[in-house]
């Protein structure tokens, strides 16, 4: 007994130390990956908190002394430059964004519906076909868009742009949708079939109550492609009737912004995402888990 | 019309049969069958309009040879070849990589991780054109960058958008840190659906640490780790907006990559079908990556 405590000791030790390295390693690596998530958001809480119109040069604070509130005020108010109609582009950031979402969840699933549990044969044909869209990344489609929209006669129109985003995310959202959908029995919707159920019940009744998981993964992620793009608003759209996202790239080049304000505005605009995902983090959680391929 | 349909003839090889074809596949019967076309349409339509039109339009556009002949021999196309290379092999490996890396660190169950992760998360629901053009300002002369480096270490930071490799790095430094939380949370989710009961087993015979990565966790998300990094090369050869509003493709234009090029000939000196045809000349990289895509997705098995 007492040599088994005895050969015990060293071993329990230098597991303890072990541990106890794995601790402090994880808290540095904690410490750096705050400051590298943080470092452009801390620039931007600090600009935005600053009370003078404010610069982008860094002056060696590291808090603003007196921090205000002036640079939301100038926003909420609109009175700064480039920002005389900001809610004016946050309400066109929030239609495309929402009904990009809508849209991508619909059309998406749809199509899974009608392709993975009705089984339509040669459907697989359109959703390999759909895979294909990314053979041309995204940009590379601007050109053909801009003189496109003209002759659909959607030129200077958000619903150009909600279509273009729909494009994008509606692949990514037919490839989480079959992957997940998989997962679903399929004996539920025999067993629907079997007591009368007609098609659209089945799909609306059934499988778009049990994918739901996977609808939230699809929802967040339409939302933030229509969220980050900047590229089709700014090409798409005329200067009047802009996003936020385009009106902040107006800063790149100017050196005289009133830079509280158009910080303040960047972080007023993260909020709608943020609001989402945290809305949905449960689903997406679980979408992702059961969406993803393991071989 | 005929673009369109050589468009289609042209990809109908590829679209072999589905990944998830359940067994037992029957025929619809009649309302059944147009209820599943009425499904399909609304995708179709947006493809049909929205992708294989504007895809035959640019090949209609950049069709004449000349045009290619004339890229060529432009100077700033090569160096804007080796950037994007440079910008897409650098930025999603080393992103997918440490995504692969830190997805195993969020594993851990420790409510303070829990936490970070929320705050990890952050630089891919934050606009990619405000995080870029903050990452800009961070980096002239006296901003933060320089300024901290100045404060901490007493170095005088360079002006980091004057040379180009400086600037490049830069470009694909703020990449990574916009998309590497998206790509980690993907791992992670795939890494929570691994059994305990591997990890014990694989304990049992000794494997701790680095050995069980090595051998039990990687093996096992090997084929999600090439799905996804597949996908994201596709998306990152069209990343538009890191470029153009970190380093401008500054200095001189010498940053550029393909996409920024192809909106300068497009909209800035007025030759879109040169546009068009700057960004078609990666048709034939990309092609086959989507053939290695769609042939993974095949294969892979998906498991309850």
């Amino acid at each position: 007994m007492s040599i088994a405590v005895a050969s015990g000791q060293p071993a329990r030790r230098r597991y303890r130390l072990r541990r106890a390295i794995v601790e402090a390693g994880s808290i540095m690596l904690a410490i750096v990956l705050l400051i590298w998530s943080l470092l452009p958001v801390y620039q931007m809480l600090l600009i935005a908190l600053d009370p003078e119109e404010g610069e982008i040069e860094f002056d060696g604070n590291i808090w603003t002394p007196e921090p205000s509130l002036e640079g939301f005020r100038a926003v909420v108010t609109q009175e700064a430059r480039y920002l005389e109609h900001f809610w004016h582009q946050f309400g066109n950031s929030l239609f495309v964004g929402l009904l990009t979402m809508v849209l991508t969840v619909l059309i998406g699933s749809l199509a899974s519906f009608a392709v993975a549990r009705m089984r339509l044969s040669k459907g697989s044909l359109l959703t390999n076909a759909a895979l294909l869209t990314y053979a041309i990344p995204a940009s590379f489609l601007i050109v053909p868009y801009f003189r496109i929209m003209h002759s659909y006669g959607l030129s200077e129109n958000l619903w150009a742009v909600i279509a273009s985003q729909v494009t994008f995310a509606t692949p990514f959202a037919i490839l989480i949708l079959q992957l997940y959908g998989s997962f679903v029995p399929f004996e539920l919707d025999d067993a629907a079939r079997v007591d009368g159920a007609s098609a659209v019940q089945v799909y609306w009744r059934i499988y778009l109550p049990l994918v739901i998981p996977a609808l939230a993964v699809v929802a967040i992620y339409a939302l933030l492609l229509a969220w980050n793009d900047y590229l089709y608003a700014a090409v798409l759209l005329a200067v009047r009737n802009m996003t936020v996202a385009v009106t902040q790239g107006q800063l790149f080049s100017d050196t005289d912004a009133p830079w509280n304000a158009m910080m303040a505005a960047a972080i007023i605009y993260v909020l709608p995402p943020i609001a989402l995902l945290f809305a949905l983090r449960r689903y997406v959680v679980a979408g992702l888990t059961m969406a993803n391929v393991t071989e | 019309m005929s673009s369109m349909q050589q468009v289609l003839a042209a990809w109908r090889p590829v679209s072999v049969k589905a990944p998830l074809q359940p067994p037992g596949r029957r025929h619809l019967r009649g309302s059944d069958f147009r209820w599943a076309i009425a499904f399909v349409f609304p995708y179709a339509a947006v493809f049909f309009v929205f992708v294989v039109y504007p895809f035959g339009y640019a090949l209609w556009m950049a069709g004449r040879p000349s045009l290619y002949a004339e890229l060529i021999a432009d100077r700033s196309y090569l160096p804007t070849v080796v950037n994007t290379l440079l910008f897409v092999g650098l930025g999603v490996n080393v992103k997918m990589f440490l995504a692969l890396l830190l997805s195993g660190f969020f594993l851990r169950r420790r409510w303070w991780i829990r936490a970070l992760l929320g705050i990890y998360v952050l630089p891919w629901v934050i606009a990619a054109a405000q995080a870029c053009v903050s990452f800009h300002w961070m980096l002239q002369g006296q901003g933060l960058v320089n300024g901290l480096l100045s404060a901490l270490l007493g170095i005088d930071g360079p002006a980091w958008f004057n040379d180009r490799w400086l600037a490049l790095g830069w470009d694909i430094i703020v990449y990574i840190w916009k998309w590497m939380p998206f790509w980690t949370v993907i791992f992670l989710a795939a890494r929570m659906k691994i059994p305990h009961e591997i990890y014990d087993a694989a304990e049992v015979d000794g494997a701790t640490g680095a050995r069980c990565f090595v051998y039990v966790t990687f093996p096992l998300l090997t084929n999600l780790y090439l799905l996804c990094t597949l996908l994201s090369t596709l998306w990152t050869v069209g990343d538009f907006t890191t470029v153009y509003l970190v380093s401008g493709g500054g200095p001189g234009g010498s940053t550029d990559v393909l996409a920024t090029l192809g909106f300068h000939y497009a909209f800035d000196t007025a030759r879109p079908a040169l546009g068009v045809a700057a960004v078609l000349s990666a048709l034939p990289v990309l092609i086959p990556v989507v053939i290695l895509l769609m042939r993974r997705l095949e294969t892979s098995e998906v498991e309850i």
